[in-house]
Parts: structure tokens; C-alpha cells; sequence
């Protein structure tokens, strides 16, 4: 519906307001130069040191693999938590009683820090990939929970009255008033749980050793490497920014562009990793 | 027509080609709303329903649309495109205002380029102009978001309007520019509408016959013709007319009840 040039310069004006956060983001490298300088190299490495060493393990073949590994987990236990929480949260929003029962357990789960779930998930899994699938899933699928509840719970109201006098087709009902509604509740939740997901799968390799980029942070650690730990919070920090800029905002402009409350206003951290 | 249509349908032979409302009761659980209600309407002409609030209005006009089924007794009607207007406007936030127009555009056979093409019509029509079609509904304001909602009403080019207190949000002046609005846009077109209020003032101005309903459960307490064409109605003859209406005692013990709820 909207024409090519207008996307397009819509496109172009996302790229060009990079300019800013390019800015900011160069403010904070020069900080960390001015850190490096006043403390040394073992309390903090200076960035060019960093994007050396990034760079050295790039071409060791030693951080792909990682981004991998952990992208792998991450996103696996994030579309668990995903589905386990929307289907439960829609479940709750269709029923009374229901709600009733998995609301409290929701703030429950939600209430229990990040890292008890990597402790349990240890015992019980091991050292393996499997510990950090299920920390993610267990983190992510409550805050999923409560926003799928409430929108399913809110679909049967005015709009969907209006939908039936107008006579749409049931295509149309789903599609321009199910969906969309669904959607306005589910994208902050699922966008938090995105970036939840991130951060305590690195969590949780960092403690399991279980591979991946929280691995690589584990071992610079044991060997006291300041360079190779900042290295990796590079590439951890450079994860998230791409997830955020690349994926998550496009698509909350396209999804939710119609609130024009640019960018987000959900809280991001639900559980304050 | 969808099977969603409840009402029953007069074989064309016997219909007066108006709008009949026959002995009409129903219930919510327990609760009688409607008992035993009869009204009829010309074709062509205004029916104003007005009665004390939760009288079972709303429900009435539901039924005249074809969402609801009585319990007992029929709702007739010829028509076979009737649209609705409510009192929220009950706009999709996530389209904008011409989207929201051809809204009810998707349950006809229609192609895009002519779906467009009768929203930019109507956009005109109720008074907003290009730009406003833009917009979504948290960038107008109340007054057009009502408009928005006309447009839609209209675009599927209706033969009944129903209109259920679109105008009691607005302030007085929107008010009255959108009963004007409607009343231009109505007599043009000749339509069949229904209008349920709770002010007598607006039925005045616009109904060619007036329906009292009683308190809860509901049935025709008074029911008033206006011969004055609508486009003579000015103020003065509003006010006397209404002065008239109240001095039938059914009418005024009728509306009495809301005065003092």
C-alpha cells in the first residue's frame, strides 16, 4: 500500500538517524580511552588493544563459532519460552479460572532471579547446551505470559462488535482486528524476551562452560585476560545492538507504527539482569 | 447475504416496504428488556428510539441490524445493507482513517482501486480532507473520529443507517454540526434510518417519527410524527415542538425517569 519511495526514504532517514547514536556510542569509546589511560591495561585494556584482540580471535576462527553456539541456544530457548508463555498466557486469557491459577505461578516465575534458574539448570542438565535452553525458557516465558493473557482476554470487545455488523469475513476479522490487537500486546513482550534471551544464555555459559560466547568470557577470566574478556563483551554488546537496530526496531516501526510512540515505552528488563 | 442475518424477510409481495417491528420481546438471562414492543417505519424515513438510559434501546437497534434475534415476536424489514454508526467510534487504531473507512468495503466484492478510490470519496463527503485520511484515529480528534466512523457507515452504501447516540460524546457545537452533517447527507440519499437518543431536542431536529420507550422492560410509551421537513426545522420550532412533545403525559413520564437517574 505505501509507495516504494516512500519506504525507501523512510529507510534512509532510519540509516541517516544512526548518525546520533554513532555519536554517542564513539562519546563512550572516548571515556573508555580516557579509563585506560588513568588506570592501565589490567584494570581496563584500551579499545584499539580490544578491536585488536576481537580482530585476532576473528581470524583464530574462535568467535563465530561462539556467536553460533550461543545465538543457537539463545533463540531456541527463547521460541520455547515464546510459545510455552503465549500458549499458557492464551489459555488464561480465555478462561477465568485458568488465570486465576497460572497468574500466580506467572509472578512466581517471574520473581525468581536469572540465576537461581542457571544454578537448577546446572544440577539438573549438566554442563550442557540443554542448561541454557532451559534458563532461557524459564526466564522468558513468563514475561511472554501476562501480555498474551491480556490480549487474548481484551479481543472480545467493541471492535470485534463493530467487525460483526459491518458482515466481514471471518478472513478479514483475523486478520485486521485478531492480529493486529495480538500483536500491539505480544511485540514489547516478545522484543524484551528477545533481549532477555541474549544475555542470560551468556549468563549461563558463562557459568555451565558449557560453550559459546560465555565460555570464551569464563576462560579469560581463569587466565586473568582483561583484553580478551572486553573482547568478548564487544562482541556480546555488538549481538545485542544488531538484534535491537537490525531486527527489533524495523520491525516495531512497521508493527506498531500506527502508535507513533517512538521507540519503545515498554520496560526492557523486566528482570534487571 | 451472510447467514449471520437473523432477521426474517417478507416475501416482497407482502412488504409495505418499511421497516416492522411486531410484538417484540426478549430477555438477558432473567431479565426482561424488551416486552412486547411494536413500532413501524416508512421507508425513506427517520425513526427516532429515545427512552430513559438501559432501556433496552441499544438492543432494539441490534436486533433492527440483524445481531441479535428476539426471543419472541419478528423484526421485518426489506433491507439487506444495513450499517451501523456507534457512539464510540470504534475505530481500528492500527489503520489509518481512510483504511478505517473501506473497513466495511472488505464483506462487499469490490477491488482495491475501487475500494480506495470510495474512501477518498467519502473522506470529502463527511467533511476531512485528504490528509486527514492519513492519520490514525489517536491523531484525530473526537469530532472526526466520529466522521471517520460516518464514512465508513456510508461507504458500504447502506439502504438502513443505524445510528446508535453517535452524536452524545461530542460537545454542543460538534453536536450540532455533525446532526447537521447526517441530515444533509440522509435526505440526499433517502435513507432508511434509525436513530437512537436520549436527548428529545435531536430527535425533534431530526426523526420524521419520534418512539418513546418506557423504563425498562421497554415498550412504545408515545410515539410523535413530524411533518416539517427537516431542512425547515430551525431552532425555534425545535424548541416548541419539544415543549409540545412534553406535554403528552406519557411521553414526559417516560423521559421524567432519566431526569432523575
Amino acid at each position: 500500500m505505501i509507495p516504494l519511495r516512500t519506504r525507501l526514504a523512510q529507510a534512509l532517514d532510519y540509516v541517516w538517524g544512526g548518525w546520533g547514536a554513532a555519536a554517542s556510542l564513539l562519546l563512550l569509546v572516548a571515556l573508555w580511552e580516557a579509563g585506560h589511560e588513568a588506570y592501565g591495561t589490567l584494570v581496563l585494556p584500551s579499545p584499539r588493544e580490544t578491536f585488536a584482540m576481537l580482530w585476532r580471535m576473528t581470524l583464530d576462527g574462535r568467535v563465530w563459532p561462539a556467536v553460533v553456539e550461543t545465538g543457537r541456544n539463545a533463540l531456541a530457548g527463547f521460541l520455547g519460552g515464546v510459545l510455552v508463555g503465549g500458549l499458557l498466557g492464551a489459555l488464561a486469557g480465555l478462561s477465568d479460572m485458568m488465570r486465576r491459577l497460572l497468574a500466580p505461578v506467572s509472578t512466581l516465575m517471574l520473581g525468581i532471579p536469572a540465576i537461581a534458574w542457571v544454578v537448577l539448570s546446572l544440577l539438573w542438565f549438566g554442563g550442557s547446551g540443554l542448561a541454557v535452553v532451559f534458563t532461557v525458557l524459564v526466564t522468558s516465558a513468563p514475561v511472554v505470559f501476562a501480555s498474551a493473557a491480556e490480549g487474548v482476554r481484551s479481543l472480545d470487545g467493541a471492535l470485534q462488535r463493530m467487525a460483526r455488523a459491518f458482515r466481514v469475513p471471518r478472513r478479514v476479522l483475523v486478520w485486521d482486528v485478531y492480529l493486529p490487537h495480538m500483536l500491539s500486546y505480544l511485540f514489547p513482550a516478545v522484543a524484551t524476551a528477545l533481549a532477555l534471551s541474549w544475555k542470560v544464555a551468556v549468563m549461563t555459559e558463562l557459568l555451565s562452560g558449557a560453550g559459546g560466547i560465555g565460555d570464551g568470557l569464563a576462560t579469560a577470566r581463569v587466565q586473568v585476560d582483561t583484553v580478551k574478556a572486553m573482547a568478548w563483551i564487544l562482541v556480546v554488546v555488538a549481538l545485542l545492538l544488531a538484534v535491537e537496530y537490525l531486527l527489533l526496531e524495523p520491525l516495531r516501526r512497521h508493527v506498531l507504527g500506527w502508535r507513533r510512540e517512538l521507540p519503545g515505552a515498554e520496560t526492557r528488563d523486566p528482570q534487571g539482569i | 447475504m451472510s447467514p449471520a442475518v437473523m432477521i426474517a424477510q417478507d416475501s416482497p409481495r407482502r412488504m409495505s416496504a418499511g421497516l416492522a417491528i411486531d410484538a417484540v420481546s426478549h430477555a438477558f438471562g432473567p431479565e426482561p428488556v424488551l416486552s412486547g414492543l411494536s413500532v413501524t417505519l416508512p421507508a425513506a424515513q427517520v425513526g427516532c428510539l429515545i427512552g430513559p438510559s438501559g432501556c433496552g434501546k441499544s438492543t432494539l437497534l441490534a436486533m433492527i441490524g440483524g445481531l441479535l434475534r428476539p426471543d419472541q415476536g419478528r423484526v421485518a424489514h426489506p433491507f439487506a445493507r444495513p450499517a451501523f454508526v456507534f457512539q464510540d467510534p470504534c475505530l481500528l487504531p492500527w489503520r489509518d482513517a481512510r483504511g478505517n473507512i473501506a473497513f466495511g468495503l472488505n464483506a462487499l466484492p469490490m477491488s482495491r482501486t475501487e475500494c480506495s478510490a470510495r474512501a477518498d470519496r467519502l473522506l470529502g463527503t463527511v467533511g476531512l480532507t485528504a490528509e486527514d485520511g492519513e492519520k490514525y484515529p489517536r491523531e484525530l480528534s473526537g469530532g472526526m473520529r466520529q466522521r471517520v466512523a460516518l464514512a465508513r457507515a456510508l461507504a458500504i452504501e447502506p439502504d438502513l443507517l443505524l445510528l446508535d447516540e453517535p452524536f452524545s460524546a461530542l460537545d454542543v457545537g460538534l453536536r450540532r454540526q455533525m446532526q447537521a452533517l447526517v441530515r444533509r447527507l440522509i435526505d440526499a440519499r433517502g435513507l432508511t434510518t434509525v436513530l437512537v437518543t436520549h436527548d428529545l431536542a435531536e430527535a425533534v431536529r431530526m426523526a420524521d417519527r419520534i418512539v418513546v420507550l418506557s423504563p425498562r422492560p421497554a415498550h412504545v410509551a408515545a410515539q410523535h410524527d413530524i411533518g416539517m421537513p427537516r431542512a425547515a426545522r430551525d431552532d425555534g420550532f425545535v424548541q416548541a415542538e419539544v415543549g409540545r412533545l412534553l406535554a403528552d403525559p406519557a411521553t414526559a413520564e417516560a423521559l421524567a425517569v432519566e431526569g432523575l437517574s
